[in-house]
């Protein structure tokens, strides 16, 4: 069988679901190998087995973490010299998106992004145009380069125990010349992150700024919190949150959105979830046109009532 | 210094987008089409650098790829306060993809001499963002990308970018690749003196032999992706609405969620 490579996506040795299910689908193609850059590779490596990496690459060098992409890109095309991958598939966030199409030109190579499913072949299914379109594509030079987008497979467990290989890259001064002078980390939430939530509660012009009650349905529900364009570009909720063609693009099993009239930027951004919920004042807001479920009505009444409810059930 | 913006000419996202029966491409003839919204922010930025600079020999030039409709893309970036345009158009670039783009891109941006070169986030379009590191990559520049606020300061440029888990501030020198977020600023409209002036500013037309291509190296016979099918997705069914009167929304709505089994 082929090797395919998966690129590791973590934090400190955490790894993220994201990487559970790039294993999950490197399994259909072929055998999964995860390179891990940086620091906690053991920490990593029970997870790693238990979704079938069948060996760890561990690349240590220290330039990989100070400075930005290219390194990270000349790393994987060291490794896949070596290695001769079938298919090479990473993580679809912005990171990840950059070093794929830095070693895409590296390698020579057709490369996909934001697939939704890979499946054998590889041929990948990708949600375009706003969610109006599924295209199915396959990468016909090169070694496939994919960027697979969060919640594209459910995770499945296929016990190994991979061997831990260490692997010297050489890093050019051309990939050193961008770099990280300063870095403040997120406060964090305590909230599910926004991209592999499975349910998420939004947010938009009709919280006239007060997300207070969006976030207490959220923590109600176990859910994460977005925020449509209008409500961040008033300074209401931070950018990070924001859900839509400029922010992120979401497929959860269950979207909340409240105050949201449904324009173009915001559905290419959760039209393909599978469950919609809409809470809006105005009946003409053609978010209704995609919800499963409606409420014509106030959210600022609705939600802290719904919320009440939602915590009685489940205690 | 010498500024390039590179601005993508895509169909109107709030218009009808759909896909040419024939190759599976990207209808971009047959439909209307602007400067991709995301791209205005990197002209706004091009704009301000150059305004906060001496008053030397600065110039701000738009760059696009696309076929004849595209010049549109220019014009808009020149009545926004560009300086000149470039406009690549050749019947052998239809069908390109991210890989091939960025090859073109590259020959020109070279033969410009450009010293900073200026992409938005991504397009409205394809929106996979990768063309700025496919670009670097192809120059040997360093790229800094998604920022949220760009300070030029002599030949170093500064760039904080918002990303999921930090705030970083990432730098590099000139000659460099920027990408801006549609956080960075809020790009001008065009003034009537603007319109007025795009129409006496220069834009270059060049075909592929200009840029030393090849068709062979472009288009859609040398991508390196193929799309097999395309389908539109079937169109959502209508669900249930309700009008909330004294709590009844709030009541439906929980009992939603729990026949669905989200409690």
């Amino acid at each position: 069988m082929s090797n395919v490579l998966v690129l590791v996506d973590h934090s400190a040795g955490t790894v993220r679901k994201t990487t559970a299910e790039l294993l999950t689908i490197a399994r259909r193609l072929g055998e999964p190998v995860a390179v891990f850059i940086g620091d906690g590779v053991q920490d990593a490596l029970p997870a790693l087995g238990q979704y079938g990496a069948t060996k760890v690459i561990a690349l240590t060098n220290p330039d990989l973490s100070q400075y930005l992409v290219a390194p990270k890109a000349e790393a994987l095309q060291q490794v896949a010299a070596k290695i001769e991958p079938s298919a090479i598939l990473i993580s679809s966030n912005a990171e990840g998106k950059e070093i794929a199409a830095r070693l895409a030109v590296k390698l020579d190579s057709g490369l996909i992004t934001d697939a939704v499913d890979v499946q054998a072949g590889p041929v990948t299914t990708q949600s375009v145009f706003a969610g109006n379109f599924t295209v199915q594509s396959k990468i016909t030079h090169g070694t496939p380069i994919i960027t697979v987008k969060p919640n594209a497979a459910t995770p499945e467990a296929a016990e190994t125990s991979p061997e831990v290989e260490e692997f010297d890259v050489t890093i050019s001064d051309a990939a050193k010349t961008a770099r990280i002078t300063d870095s403040k980390p997120r406060e964090a939430t305590g909230r599910p992150e926004l991209t592999e939530a499975a349910i998420i509660v939004s947010g938009g012009r009709g919280t006239g700024g007060d997300f207070g009650p969006i976030e207490a349905f959220a923590d109600s529900l176990g859910a994460a919190v977005g925020a449509s364009r209008a409500a961040v570009d008033s300074g209401w909720y931070p950018h990070a949150y924001q859900v839509g063609q400029t922010g992120k693009t979401v497929s959860p099993q269950l979207y909340v959105a409240a105050g949201i009239s449904g324009a173009i930027q915001h559905r290419a951004g959760m039209q393909t979830s599978k469950t919609i919920v809409a809470v809006n004042k105005d009946p003409e807001a053609p978010i209704f046109e995609l919800v499963d479920f409606g409420v014509v009505g106030d959210l600022h009444k609705v939600l802290p009532t719904a919320t009440e409810e939602v915590t009685k059930r489940k205690s | 210094m010498k500024i390039v913006v590179c601005a993508k000419f895509v169909p109107d996202a709030t218009a009808d987008r759909r896909f040419r029966s024939e190759d599976n491409t990207v209808d971009r003839a047959g439909v209307d089409g602007l400067l991709s919204e995301l791209d205005e922010y990197a002209v706004e930025t091009a704009l301000t650098v150059k305004e906060a600079g001496d008053g030397g020999d600065d110039a701000v030039t738009i760059l696009t790829v696309g076929p004849e409709q595209a010049a549109d893309a220019v014009k808009k970036g020149l009545q926004m306060g560009a300086d000149a345009g470039v406009h690549v158009v050749d019947d052998a670039i239809h069908g390109s993809d991210a890989v091939a783009t960025s090859l073109i891109l590259s020959k020109a941006l070279a033969k410009l001499e450009a010293d900073l070169v200026v992409f938005g986030m991504g397009s409205t379009d394809g929106g996979m963002g990768v063309v700025p590191a496919m670009v670097s990559e192809r120059l040997g520049l360093p790229a800094v990308t998604l920022g949220s606020e760009v300070t030029v300061d002599g030949q170093t440029v500064r760039i904080r970018r918002d990303g999921d888990t930090a705030s970083e501030t990432i730098e590099g020198t000139l000659p460099l690749v920027l990408s801006v977020s549609d956080q960075a600023n809020e790009p001008r409209y065009p003034s009537f003196k603007g319109i007025m002036a795009a129409k006496k500013k220069p834009v270059e037309t060049w075909s592929l032999a200009d840029l030393e291509l090849t068709p062979e190296q472009v288009g859609g016979s040398s991508a390196w992706t193929e799309v097999v099918e395309v389908t539109a997705r079937p169109p959502r069914s209508a669900g249930t609405i309700v009008t909330d009167e004294d709590g009844s929304g709030a009541a439906g709505l929980v009992e939603f969620l729990s026949t669905n089994k989200f409690l």
